[in-house]
């Protein structure tokens, strides 16, 4: 695991339109697709309530409705989204305080620079969950695995795992 | 398909950008402690500052280290993705046949014994 202080970032170059990829995050359509699946829902209004839905097979291992809340902070689609992020679903990171999300989609000539910089400040567990060190099938591939998936279903039309 | 030619010009910058010890290390360093500045990582490194710079350009160019600002700072951060997806595309190939193999020779065995 790498030791990380706060901040950490992660980009992305896909061949899709910033609204492609605006929809793909933020609508619960696409967010069943790709990575670990289940449906976001946003209401977009500062200090909106974000919710990420356990999907059934979630649901079937245990895990609660929700798996991770938060509050959107700032919403200009398709180019910025920042929220906090604070998961549910496992005792040791809900134990840990709010962290904060951050989108950025900027985009030239049909290709788009996804950045994703999440601040773990004081979440250190949160922190390690998402720097994605860990086996994408036991649910540790944090979101280079999630952003890689992301890529190949926009670009391809199939998941990179073909589930 | 256009999409994997482009895929395929990101890994060659990757596996460039790997090719060379000190922007090995520069990865180490910020693997260790991300987000760091240049005079930072320059302390570490016993080279100049032009030396480290163009070693971040090539970094940088790859997509292997993101640059963001901090007030008046200029943070270096280490961006996992792109190694995430040579690990993919070219690790888990082989080492998952390796170990297929492996399960079906076992399964043989079993079967048979």
């Amino acid at each position: 695991m790498p030791n990380t202080t706060t901040v950490q970032v992660f980009r992305i170059v896909i061949k899709a339109s910033a609204r492609a990829i605006w929809e793909a995050i933020t609508k619960p359509e696409w967010t069943e697709r790709y990575g670990y699946g289940g449906r976001v829902s946003y209401d977009m209004a500062t200090d909106g309530r974000f919710s990420h839905k356990a999907s059934a097979e979630m649901k079937s291992f245990g895990l609660p409705d929700e798996i991770i809340v938060g509050k959107v902070i700032e919403s200009d689609p398709p180019r910025k989204l920042v929220q906090t992020w604070h998961p549910l679903f496992d005792p040791e990171t809900t134990a840990e305080p709010h962290t904060r999300l951050t989108y950025e989609i900027a985009e030239h000539q049909g290709v788009c620079t996804v950045t994703i910089t999440h601040d773990a400040t004081d979440a250190p567990r949160v922190a390690a969950m998402v720097s994605g060190g860990g086996d994408p099938q036991q649910g540790g591939g944090g979101w280079p695995w999630i952003l890689s998936d992301l890529k190949s279903l926009l670009e391809t039309g199939q998941r990179m795992s073909g589930n | 398909m256009v999409t994997y030619q482009e895929s395929s010009v990101n890994d060659d910058k990757v596996f460039k950008a790997l090719a060379d010890p000190t922007r090995r290390t520069l990865l180490d360093l910020l693997f260790r402690r991300d987000g760091q500045t240049l005079k930072e990582l320059q302390v570490e490194i016993a080279m100049t500052r032009f030396g480290v710079m163009k070693h971040l350009r090539i970094l940088a160019d790859a997509h292997l280290v993101v640059s963001r600002r901090s007030g008046r700072e200029k943070l270096h951060f280490l961006n996992p993705v792109p190694i995430r997806a040579i690990h993919d595309r070219w690790i888990d190939k082989y080492s998952e046949r390796r170990l297929s193999a492996l399960a079906a020779l076992k399964n043989e065995l079993e079967t048979k014994g």
